[in-house]
């Protein structure tokens, strides 16, 4: 054991933290400001994580700026229609807004559904405790977490998605999280909770917009917990600025037959991690790990992805893919874990990724640990840069050579952004890579 | 036309080996040219030199298109001169519908002509069309451009841009590998569609298979980087009888 003297950060995320605690006394449940106090014993024990050796999961990953800057949290205003310009919208959507880590209701749209409904977290807590105090902080733990502990003890109201049993959704949730221009050094802990009922079938989208171009920290942190035989499709966009650091979770616990399938889209920051783990604790599970990572700059972008298989019968697929410029670096580190007993698993993981810069580094490391026999697992990982033959070929056609480089980087994002659902998402994203794509440093390819 | 002078080409990036030793060659508007040999003698590499892959570094002597010299041009630019290749293994690309890229390839040259751009319905109108005439399944039009196409399917895919684009000159590359009777049959009619006075037409082939659907007006013997005879179409009925063997240089004698 070795114990740290309380750095000068630390002392700042303490003190806001003896804020969050003074303001809890008077309308919070208590089941809540109790797990709120463990996650902030858990942090202040275990404190950031740092990439001395052993500590395989933030090997990559250097958060040293995190004991130089103070970060706290502090809320700016924004207007409905800068949110609009700003995020995919549609009024048939049932769409949350969150300003800094803080659920607005009156920036929100059709918060109850036919079956769906959408409040805040923290003002439920009481109301629909029996549901949420089972769920929250059960599905995501914040045992040995810091950043799990941290949203915990921090997070400013919430979102709750709740989907009735047996309901079958059309539209789906949107949850906007912008981080507002005004102000440097902003923390925000953005948390969402979504319960799905027994055979009931939803779609989450997360946008995450940064509309300042200061050093920001942003905590996200989603968990869902499902019913049996229930399907939930997640979206995950993440649009920063090359000075934030970005650290998201996503935390699911499937029982028996029940779908979780997710699809990221990440681009920007200078420090970002899409930390995904998907637990198939039941026979019959399945689940669909995509993302897509685009890095230039000196951004960095590390995806821990990773399923556990507990129980036979189940199912995991890992896809990513990663455009890489500049001198960025991204990670890949996929883990699939299939426990004794796990019978019949089948599990796939991929990663591909397209270098157009000499400077750019990619560590892809996708890891199968299998305990059990009669499974069916694969992996495989590659890294390339644009190809000759297919730039030639567009060429020949009379398209440019930047046109040609165009089509050929989007046409390899395509394949994941095909997948955001409504189509106005996946326009939305198109519609970024227009500029994303020739903003990239590649050396003159494009 | 095309007037190809002592072409010389080797590979890009070695020192040696070259591939094309002095090719000349002319073709005139409204020509159908074949050039037959046998493997290894260049008729692929001559194909791409013409259409500017760089992986091929011209050596010496020029290549002129309406008697200015090309050889400096990017492939794009010498598309827009309405120089086409259809590719003896077309790309499989990721990502790129073909709508998408025969409306980015037309607008292209449209623009480098100083012509003006078909609307997006335009367009569509006339892409069915073709879509139609080449008897291309219409469902992979809405599949990444080439991916998980058949051999037979990517050759229509390139009969297809071909009529979409209507080069000038079309360079047809072993075309014919691979094809069954049928598609081989798309192949010539397409071409046949589109031969007009002035439109000329460059077939490389091994075989004088595809020549029985499309009557050469000339017919070259490619051997070791040169053209070692020009003839009319009974050159290839004699190729088809005889093979390559007269054409082939004697063995060089054996000793030290």
């Amino acid at each position: 054991m070795t114990t740290a003297a309380i750095s000068p950060t630390i002392a700042a995320y303490a003190s806001e933290f003896a804020a969050v605690r003074a303001s809890a006394n008077s309308n919070s449940s208590s089941w809540l400001t109790s797990l709120r106090e463990s996650a902030w014993a858990e942090f202040e024990k275990i404190g950031f994580p740092t990439t001395r050796r052993g500590n395989e999961t933030w090997k990559y990953t250097d958060l040293g700026r995190l004991d130089r800057e103070t970060f706290s949290r502090s809320f700016g205003e924004i207007s409905l229609a800068e949110v609009k310009s700003a995020a995919p919208w549609s009024d048939d959507w049932q769409t949350a807004v969150v300003v800094d880590g803080k659920f607005v209701a009156g920036l929100s749209n059709n918060l109850s559904g036919a079956g769906v409904s959408v409040t805040e977290l923290e003002a439920s807590a009481a109301a629909d405790e029996a549901v949420i105090k089972s769920a929250l902080g059960q599905v995501a733990k914040v045992e040995g977490n810091a950043f799990v502990a941290l949203n915990t003890a921090l997070f400013s109201g919430g979102v709750f998605v709740n989907v009735a049993a047996g309901v079958e959704t059309e539209q789906p949730v949107h949850i906007i999280n912008i981080v507002t221009a005004g102000a440097d050094n902003r923390a925000s802990y953005p948390r969402t909770l979504v319960t799905a009922g027994a055979n009931s079938k939803a779609s989450v989208i997360e946008s995450f917009i940064n509309l300042s171009d200061g050093p920001q920290f942003v905590v996200p942190v989603i968990e869902v917990s499902l019913g049996e035989g229930s399907t939930v499709t997640h979206y995950r966009i993440q649009l920063e600025n090359e000075k934030t650091i970005h650290l998201g979770t996503t935390r699911t616990v499937h029982p028996a037959n029940a779908v979780f399938n997710s699809t990221s889209f990440a681009t920007g920051p200078a420090i970002g991690r899409n930390d995904v783990h998907t637990l198939l604790a039941e026979p019959g599970a399945e689940t669909t790990l995509h993302g897509l990572y685009i890095t230039n700059g000196k951004s960095h972008q590390d995806n821990e992805i990773s399923t556990t298989h507990e129980k036979p019968h189940g199912t995991s697929h890992q896809y990513y893919k990663g455009i890489l410029a500049g001198k960025s670096r991204a990670v890949f580190s996929g883990r699939v874990v299939v426990k004794p007993g796990a019978m019949k698993t089948l599990a796939e993981q991929k990663d591909m990724n397209l270098m157009l810069s000499h400077g750019a580094e990619i560590d892809t490391k996708p890891s199968l640990e299998i305990y059990a026999d009669d499974v069916k697992c694969a992996h495989g990982a590659t890294a390339g840069h644009v190809d000759k033959n297919m730039l030639f070929y567009l060429m020949s056609r009379g398209v440019s050579r930047h046109d040609a480089a165009f089509m050929l980087v989007a046409g390899f994002a395509g394949e994941i952004v095909d997948e955001f659902q409504p189509a106005q998402v996946s326009e939305f994203l198109y519609k970024k890579l227009e500029t994303i794509i020739p903003g990239l440093d590649s050396e003159g390819i494009l | 036309m095309l007037e190809v002078t002592n072409l010389h080409a080797k590979v890009a990036d070695v020192e040696n080996g070259e591939i094309l030793r002095g090719l000349n060659m002319t073709v005139n508007p409204g020509e159908v040219h074949a050039i037959m040999g046998p493997n290894g003698g260049g008729k692929s590499t001559f194909a791409n030199v013409l259409a500017g892959r760089t992986d091929y570094e011209v050596t010496g002597g020029d290549i002129k298109l309406d008697g200015e010299s090309i050889i400096e041009l990017a492939p794009d630019e010498r598309s827009h001169k309405g120089i086409f290749l259809a590719f003896q293994y077309p790309a499989e690309i990721p990502g790129v519908r073909p709508w998408q890229f025969m409306k980015a390839a037309l607008d292209a040259q449209k623009e480098a002509r100083g012509e003006k751009k078909l609307s997006v319905r335009e367009f569509s109108k006339l892409f069915d069309a073709k879509v139609k005439q080449v008897k291309i399944n219409p469902d992979l039009m809405k599949r990444s451009l080439n991916e998980g196409f058949s051999g037979g399917e990517k050759k229509r895919n390139e009969m297809l841009q071909l009529a979409t684009l209507e080069p000038r000159l079309a360079v047809l590359d072993e075309t014919d590998s691979g094809l069954d009777v049928d598609a081989m049959r798309i192949v010539a009619e397409s071409v046949n569609a589109l031969r007009s006075p002035d439109r000329s037409f460059i077939l490389v082939t091994h075989y004088n298979r595809l020549l029985h659907h499309i009557v050469p007006d000339v017919v070259h013997v490619l051997v070791k980087g040169q053209l070692v005879q020009t003839g009319g179409p009974e050159l290839a009925v004699e190729i088809e009888r005889d093979g390559y063997k007269r054409f082939m240089p004697e063995p060089a004698a054996a000793g030290a």
